[in-house]
């Protein structure tokens, strides 16, 4: 098992060494010239030069690439162009926040998914299933923003329930999660309903049925431990693309992580900080995907044998 | 050599006759497809969707309704002269999501195709060579997929600037990794069949042999994912737009359409709904209609 998380781990190295070199040209392509930005409209030719040169940006371009990263081995991402700031420090500050939000949004989608998935299975082909399905498929097909507007015009503008925007009182975080919940919730559903429904189609369920079990104890401990593989591995993928829709999240509630800060950076202009926003979601995402494999030998055995 | 050139198209040509005749499938998985009542509507409101933004000139001239300005028809709540409304400008809301459709979908049709094509490429020559071809293209892949999708576009636009041609570029270039990934595992599925030998033994040439043998028998999941992904990339259009990195306000795209009309939230909330609702049911038609795809096209469910 160590083995193989060892292997894992090395095996994300060269993955994570090609992500950042692929952004780091893809923000080099961008035209126009740092430095020149930088100084202002009235800067002389010698002046960008001279800054040009303090900044390296006068070297070649894989030379930049190995300057960059060396920083990041040391946990050194920069210095922001717009504010001059440590952008290890400026994305450390805003970090705790996205975090914050993808778990109580994983939560959320999760607590609602689970039961809505289980029970659509249960009754499968009665209205119970139907309405759960379409409760799921709006949720699949509801752009995140346009969700997230909504529940402000509702629950902020009329009701007055929650704050538009901002991370200032407790209260803030339960739009911007239900709004990022919402989305995850559709596919962790349907993705538990139809591996629930061919687990209970096994002829180990039938077992259980004849031996007398009671139906709840039967689909809590048989089938559902069962049919958890594939839902983990969405609820995996799905916290991934919360790192992404995150983006939109924090946002449209002004709520300050790092995706809102990174779109703050592309406005500016500021390569350094979306540099350093990209890797650290990227790695979170490959870990999150790490997490995932390893609780499939957690929740089934025979996947646990193969490890060794 | 010439004469044995002739022989083995005649070969082949013999090969084509045994296999079974052409479009039976399709026929077959069609008439699967309509008796699936949530797929046919799902078809249905894509029709008329393309037909809409097909005619969108014919319904409303884009120059008097989507550009000029009435400053004193501004912000009019959905009355008979305007269905949708008036924007912050005077314009009517239906005229410019009518308008707005041709841009949301061909944007949308427009990066999954050339997605389709560069993965499709990518993912048969990684399935049909295997080795070190195949190895090099997935680790590829790999590194692309590490980003999640909305990321790699936001990074991609960001880059090369906010335009509808960079946007298309973005979105296709952040689905071709799925692309590769489900067509090589389809290639792979086929590859050791018995008539992909065949057409090899009679000396049929490689890329012919994709794409004449191989690749019309792993059809089924990739028109699946076609669908799906082409409502995950119109999705992801109306975001970046959205966030100010995909079409440029006068263009009414659904998403910069939302963008705008949400600064009158709190008086015109319609401004903002409308849109929305337009590429929400967009969506659940395409899922609707994959769904449906998947279902008719599953052999396990005959």
């Amino acid at each position: 098992m160590l083995r193989y998380i060892g292997k894992r781990i090395l095996y994300m190295i060269p993955v994570l060494l090609g992500v950042t070199l692929l952004v780091f040209f893809i923000m080099h392509l961008a035209p126009g010239n740092v430095a020149a930005m930088i100084l202002g409209e009235n800067a002389t030719a010698e002046q960008i030069a001279e800054l040009e040169h303090e900044m390296g940006l006068d070297r070649p371009l894989l030379a930049q690439y190995a300057a960059y990263l060396g920083g990041l081995l040391r946990g050194d991402l920069g210095t922001s162009y717009t504010s001059g700031e440590s952008v290890t420090a400026k994305i450390m500050a805003c970090f705790p926040y996205t975090v914050r939000l993808a778990l109580v949004a994983a939560v959320v989608s999760v607590l609602l998914a689970l039961p809505l998935g289980i029970l659509a299975a249960v009754k499968q082909n009665t209205w119970v299933d139907n309405v759960s399905m379409v409760i799921s498929l709006i949720g699949v097909s509801m752009p995140i923003f346009w969700l997230a507007v909504m529940l402000i015009l509702l629950f902020s503008l009329k009701l007055g329930w929650f704050p538009v925007y901002g991370a200032k009182s407790w209260n803030s975080i339960v739009l911007p999660a239900i709004s990022l919940g919402f989305m995850n919730m559709a596919s962790i559903a349907r993705t538990t309903r139809s591996s629930m429904v061919e687990t209970l189609r096994q002829d180990y369920i039938r077992t259980a049925y004849a031996k007398g079990l009671s139906k709840g104890a039967i689909v809590i401990r048989h089938a559902f431990r069962n049919g958890m593989l594939p839902t983990i591995t969405v609820i995996g993928l799905e916290i991934g693309q919360m790192l992404g829709g995150a983006v939109l999240t924090e946002t449209v509630f002004a709520w300050p992580g790092v995706g809102r800060m990174m779109i703050q950076a592309i406005n500016g202009r500021d390569t350094p900080t979306v540099m350093g926003c990209i890797v650290l979601l990227t790695v979170c995402f490959s870990f999150v995907n790490l997490i995932v494999d390893l609780l499939y030998g957690v929740v089934d055995p025979r996947v646990r044998t193969m490890y060794r | 050599m010439e004469v044995g050139k002739r022989n083995n198209k005649q070969r082949e040509e013999e090969l084509d006759f045994a296999s079974i005749p052409k479009n039976s499938g399709f026929k077959e998985t069609f008439f699967r497809l309509c008796r699936n009542k949530a797929a046919v509507a799902g078809m249905v409101f894509l029709v008329l969707l393309i037909l809409i933004s097909v005619f969108a000139d014919v319904l409303f001239d884009y120059q008097t309704t989507c550009v000029d300005q009435t400053i004193s028809q501004r912000l009019q709540w959905p009355s008979a002269e305007h269905w949708f409304g008036t924007d912050e400008f005077g314009r009517d809301l239906l005229a410019r999501v009518v308008h707005g459709s041709r841009i949301s979908l061909s944007i949308g049709v427009a990066a999954v195709a050339f997605g389709l094509l560069v993965g499709g490429i990518l993912g048969a020559v990684a399935g049909f060579f295997g080795g070190m071809v195949d190895n090099v293209i997935m680790r590829a892949c790999d590194v692309f997929l590490a980003v999640p999708m909305m990321l790699m576009a936001i990074v991609i636009v960001a880059a090369l600037g906010a335009s509808i041609t960079n946007l298309v570029v973005a979105l296709a270039i952040s689905s071709v990794p799925t692309f590769a990934r489900i067509v090589r595992s389809a290639v792979l599925g086929v590859r050791d069949m018995e008539y992909v030998e065949a057409a090899r033994a009679v000396g049929v040439k490689t890329g012919r042999t994709i794409a004449r043998y191989i690749l019309p028998n792993c059809m089924g999941p990739i028109i699946v994912q076609t669908t799906l992904r082409i409502a995950a990339t119109i999705s992801n259009t109306a975001a970046l737009s959205f966030l100010g990195l995909g079409v440029k306000p006068p263009q009414p795209e659904w998403g910069a359409l939302l963008s705008s009309g949400r600064e009158f939230i709190r008086d015109s909330a319609y401004l903002a709904c409308i849109p929305g609702v337009c590429i929400m049911l967009t969506i659940l038609a395409l899922n609707l209609l994959g769904d449906g795809l998947r279902d008719a096209l599953d052999p396990r469910l005959k």
